[in-house]
This record gives structure tokens, C-alpha cells and sequence, in this order.
């Protein structure tokens, strides 16, 4: 199990993260979502040693392995425990994708040219790429077979927490389908503990046994995906919809439903119309968990 | 050294704050000082990755080796020509080759010679580096627990420890060669007379101090290139900033300590 405790850190005069507390249990996938620059990214650089907190501390299995001037070496005793898919996969340029998923293992462990090759052979498989991609280097790789190489270096090493940092943000509709089945499988395949660090909040449904939303430094939300769904937080709505806009409740009810004035836009000057009409936020009828209810203050503070 | 490196940093942070260009220049130094230490400490590591080592001194060295003939050959050619200018109707011409040779093997030699390796292999290393961050490929290493110190910088520095010298004591020898061709054809002066001025005053003593001098040099391009490679900022414009520092500061360094090691020695 990995805690997170009171986490603080901040870069000059900006905090970026405040207090953050959050427990991830053994083989479940967590999905840390929020905005761009709401200390994601932060947090997750935190949880792999990257960087270290100013305040609080991390905890894996009662070990506490990050917490103010720890010396980075001291985290190396655990970074095995990690596995890693960085966003762009951050594949070695200079290396072919074999030799890619060789390093560590001729570096850490004692296995002889064969054996790596075999394992090596298993990863790839397992993120469905074969073994003649061994060859080929990353530069000659799409994005997603980026990712799935990436993902095939990380699992090589077999650790027992896999993170994600946005695995299918640059990635296209089908590919990033694909991604989150591969997370699925090799959690099953593999009993790993997934952390996705994504703002795709449709990936996060698909995967996500539970999802931490993160704003402005803060844990926000910390829950299931129903239960998110069900959230009357008038952000947690507007970022999970994906509107521009936050909804408040409006005084006049009515105004959603009267009818826009078309001649009167098309008589008068430019200057003089107000675009600002009020959109009523569309429900999904078919599902019961994303309804609103009838009385609800929809979305006010 | 991490007290040292803390306590300078403090005074750095201290400055910062009032935004001092000081403050970051202070800092810059020491970054450069504390990667030179870890660099140093960590060298004797490279005996455990050989292969690393020898494929930088492919890529550093022996590439390099086409530029530095060019420009050696034309260095000895220039200086016989200029020599030659500067000489007629003072000084007899059986001196020539005494002129080249201690020009080119003390300064000349080893000096431009580190500096057009300063340029190639400086900004090659900033920018190889610079990419890899940006590309979070060093993060990668870190948490493979690869170390980047260890597998990147410490192969370069020992490729550039190692060739700088050997492409110095080879465009030497093309400086010479360009010096006896330009001697040759269009002085005045006959074989033997050059020769027997190349001889005269020969000092085996300054050819081992060009030489040597220039592992310093080495170090140098290699730690500059990765220093600025280390620091470099987000995007394009970063690495190009980053490959346009290294070769400035690798040159400045170059001639400090030029000045600082003729100082000590001679």
C-alpha cells in the first residue's frame, strides 16, 4: 500500500502542492486527473523519486521512502519497485528498441545475453508488439508504438507499481482504446498497482478502479468513478463534462427554456447583443448516475 | 563537498531573490563545479562499461579528426607565411623553422586544435544532452536506476581526456606538413635549411606540455558541453541557447587555463 501524507511542495513563491493526502491500495488502478499546471505532474514526480516534498512524506508498506532532505540515493533502494511510462515514452534515442529494454537488466541483474533476450521477447508480446521490433529504432516508431514500447521497458524490470504520466494524450481515438486495454490486461496478467496521471477524464471511466482529482495543489475529490459522476461540485462538473464554463444556478429558470430572439439579434448593432445566453447543461437520461436532480442547485457555491 | 556546494548555493539563493545576474552566474559555477567533482569521482566506473567509453571516442574523437587535418594543415601554412612576412630583412631565414615549431608545438597546436574540438564536440554533447532532458530520457535513466552521470557524462569525459590529445599530437604533425609544403614552394629557403630550424632549439620538454596541457582541455569541452546541456530550458530555442553557451564558455575556458597552467609549469 502506498500513503501519501500532508504532502507539500512548492517552486519559489508558488505552491504547487498543499497537503495533498492519498492512499493507493495494493492492485487497484488510481487515476490522478486534473487541469494542466493543477500539480498532477507534481505529484507524480513525487511518488517516483524525482523530486522530493518540502513538507510530509510518502509511505510504502509502512516504509516511509520520501520525506524533506532525503538524500536522492536513499529512494534507489525502492525505485526498483517502479515502473515508468513518461509521456512521450522518453525511449533512448541512441539505442534500438531491444537495446532499449535491455539496459537495465544488463546493468541490475546477472541474467546471461539469453535469458535478457527471452524476457525482452515476453515484454514485447505482452504490449501486443512483436519480436522483430527489436531491431527497430525509436525514431522509426508511430506514437503509439512508442508508448507500448515504453511500457515494454517499464514491465521488463517486473515491478510492482506501474505509473502512467498522460499515457494517451498525443495519442488518437483507437490508439488510446487500445493503451487503456493494455493497462487492464497487464494489471491482470500482472497483479501490478496502477497510478494514471491523465486529464482524459473518458480513459479514467474505462480504468480507473478509483479517481483523484487534483486543483490548484489540492485533493479536491478522492472516490469512484460513480461516484465522481455523482459529484455536485460545480468544478468536478465542469471538468468532467468538459466545458469552458463553470454553471452555477441561475435565478431565472426560465431562461434556459425561452427561445433565443432571432430577428431582434439580426436588428440590432453588433455592439448592443449579448451572446451570454445561458446553456442549460445537458444530462444523459440513458445513465442514472450522470442525472441531476430535479431540485438540485445545480453547480452553486 | 555537497557542504561546500550547499553553503556557495545559499549565497546564490540569497542573490536570487534580488533577481542579480550575479546570483545566476554564481550558481552556473557551481553546477560546473559540483558535475567536474561528481564526474572525477565517478571516473573510475567507466572501467565497468568499456564499450561506452570507445564509442564516444569513435563519435568525439575520430569524427572530429577530418576538421582538425583541414585545419591544422593551413594553420602550419599560415604561419610559415606569416613568419615569413614578419621576418624578411630582419632576421635570417634559417630561424623559420625554429618559429613554426615553437609556435605551433607550444600554443598553436594545441590551443586552435582544442578549440575547433570545443566546437564540434562541445555543442554536439550540449545538444545531445539538452535533447534528452527536454525528452524526460534522463528521467527515464534515473528511475531505471541508470545513473546519467555515470552512463553519459562520464563516457564523454574520458572520450575527450583521451582524443583531445591524440588529435592535437595529429594536427601537429598536419601543421608541419602544411608548414614544409607552404616552406617549400613559395619561400625562399631549401629543405635542409628548414629541417635543420625545426631542429634547432628543439625542446622535448614543450612538446610534452602542449600535449598534456590538453587533457585539461578535454575535460573541459566535455564538462562545459554537458553542463549547459544539464541546464538546458524547454523547446528548440533552450538547446540552440545551450549549444551557443558551451562552445562560447568552452573556448574562454580553453585560454584561462592556458594562461593559468603556463603560469604553474613554466
Amino acid at each position: 500500500m502506498l500513503k501519501i501524507e500532508h504532502l507539500k511542495k512548492h517552486f519559489g513563491k508558488q505552491i504547487v502542492l498543499d497537503d495533498i493526502n492519498l492512499t493507493i491500495n495494493q492492485g487497484e488502478i488510481i487515476c490522478i486527473i486534473g487541469q494542466s499546471g493543477s500539480g498532477k505532474t507534481v505529484l507524480f514526480r513525487h511518488i517516483i523519486g524525482l523530486i522530493f516534498p518540502d513538507g510530509g512524506r510518502i509511505i510504502l508498506d509502512d516504509k516511509v521512502i520520501s520525506y524533506p532532505g532525503i538524500k536522492p540515493a536513499e529512494f534507489n533502494q525502492v525505485r526498483s519497485r517502479f515502473g515508468i511510462l513518461f509521456q512521450g515514452a522518453a525511449l533512448f534515442d541512441s539505442m534500438n528498441v531491444g537495446e532499449n529494454l535491455a539496459f537495465a537488466l544488463r546493468e541490475h541483474t546477472k541474467m546471461t545475453d539469453t535469458e535478457i533476450q527471452k524476457l525482452i521477447g515476453e515484454s514485447l508480446e505482452m504490449v501486443g508488439l512483436k519480436e522483430e521490433f527489436k531491431l527497430k529504432m525509436p525514431a522509426e516508431l508511430s506514437g503509439g508504438m512508442r508508448s507500448r514500447v515504453g511500457l515494454a521497458r517499464a514491465i521488463v524490470m517486473k515491478p510492482e507499481f506501474m505509473l502512467y504520466d498522460e499515457p494517451t494524450s498525443a495519442l488518437d481515438p483507437i490508439m488510446t482504446d487500445k493503451i487503456n486495454d493494455l493497462i487492464l490486461s497487464l494489471r491482470k496478467r500482472l497483479g501490478m498497482t496502477s497510478i494514471v496521471v491523465t486529464h482524459d477524464i473518458s480513459s479514467a471511466y474505462k480504468i480507473a478502479d478509483k479517481i483523484a482529482m487534483i486543483h490548484e495543489g489540492k485533493i479536491i475529490f478522492d472516490g469512484t468513478p460513480a461516484e465522481i459522476r455523482k459529484s455536485r461540485n460545480p468544478y468536478i462538473q465542469q471538468f468532467i463534462r468538459g466545458q469552458r464554463k463553470m454553471h452555477y444556478a441561475v435565478e431565472d429558470e426560465d431562461a434556459y427554456a425561452k427561445p433565443v430572439d432571432v430577428t431582434r439579434l439580426r436588428k440590432e448593432p453588433m455592439a448592443s447583443r449579448r451572446f451570454s445566453i445561458p446553456q442549460k447543461p445537458t444530462v444523459d437520461t440513458s445513465d442514472p448516475e450522470s442525472e441531476v436532480p430535479a431540485d438540485d442547485t445545480y453547480g452553486r457555491q | 563537498m555537497n557542504t561546500l556546494r550547499a553553503g556557495i548555493e545559499k549565497i546564490g539563493r540569497t542573490g536570487t531573490a534580488g533577481s542579480t545576474w550575479f546570483a545566476a552566474f554564481l550558481r552556473s559555477v557551481t553546477d560546473y563545479c559540483y558535475l567536474l567533482f561528481i564526474t572525477l569521482k565517478r571516473l573510475p566506473q567507466l572501467i565497468k562499461n568499456p564499450d561506452l567509453t570507445i564509442a564516444q571516442m569513435f563519435s568525439l574523437g575520430v569524427e572530429s579528426a577530418g576538421l582538425v587535418s583541414v585545419i591544422a594543415f593551413f594553420l602550419g601554412s599560415v604561419t610559415v607565411t606569416q613568419a615569413v612576412y614578419q621576418m624578411s630583412g630582419m632576421i635570417p631565414m634559417r630561424y623559420l623553422g625554429v618559429l613554426v615549431s615553437k609556435s605551433i608545438i607550444t600554443e598553436l597546436g594545441p590551443v586552435i586544435t582544442s578549440m575547433v574540438f570545443a566546437g564540434r564536440v562541445a555543442t554536439g554533447i550540449a545538444a545531445e544532452i539538452g535533447s534528452m532532458k527536454n525528452s524526460e530520457q534522463f528521467d527515464a535513466m534515473t528511475v531505471l536506476n541508470l545513473d546519467p552521470i555515470r552512463y553519459l557524462i562520464v563516457p564523454k569525459t574520458a572520450a575527450c581526456i583521451i582524443m583531445v590529445p591524440l588529435c592535437v599530437v595529429w594536427a601537429e604533425f598536419l601543421a608541419f606538413l602544411g608548414a614544409f609544403i607552404t616552406a617549400i614552394l613559395s619561400v625562399d629557403t631549401t629543405i635542409h635549411t628548414f629541417l635543420n630550424g625545426l631542429r634547432l632549439f628543439f625542446n622535448s620538454y614543450d612538446l610534452y606540455y602542449g600535449i598534456l596541457k590538453t587533457t585539461v582541455f578535454g575535460a573541459i569541452v566535455a564538462i562545459t558541453g554537458s553542463h549547459f546541456g544539464f541546464n538546458v530550458k524547454a523547446g528548440a530555442q533552450g538547446v540552440g541557447d545551450a549549444t551557443t553557451k558551451a562552445v562560447i564558455t568552452s573556448v574562454v575556458l580553453i585560454l584561462i587555463f592556458d594562461f593559468l597552467i603556463a603560469l604553474l609549469v613554466l
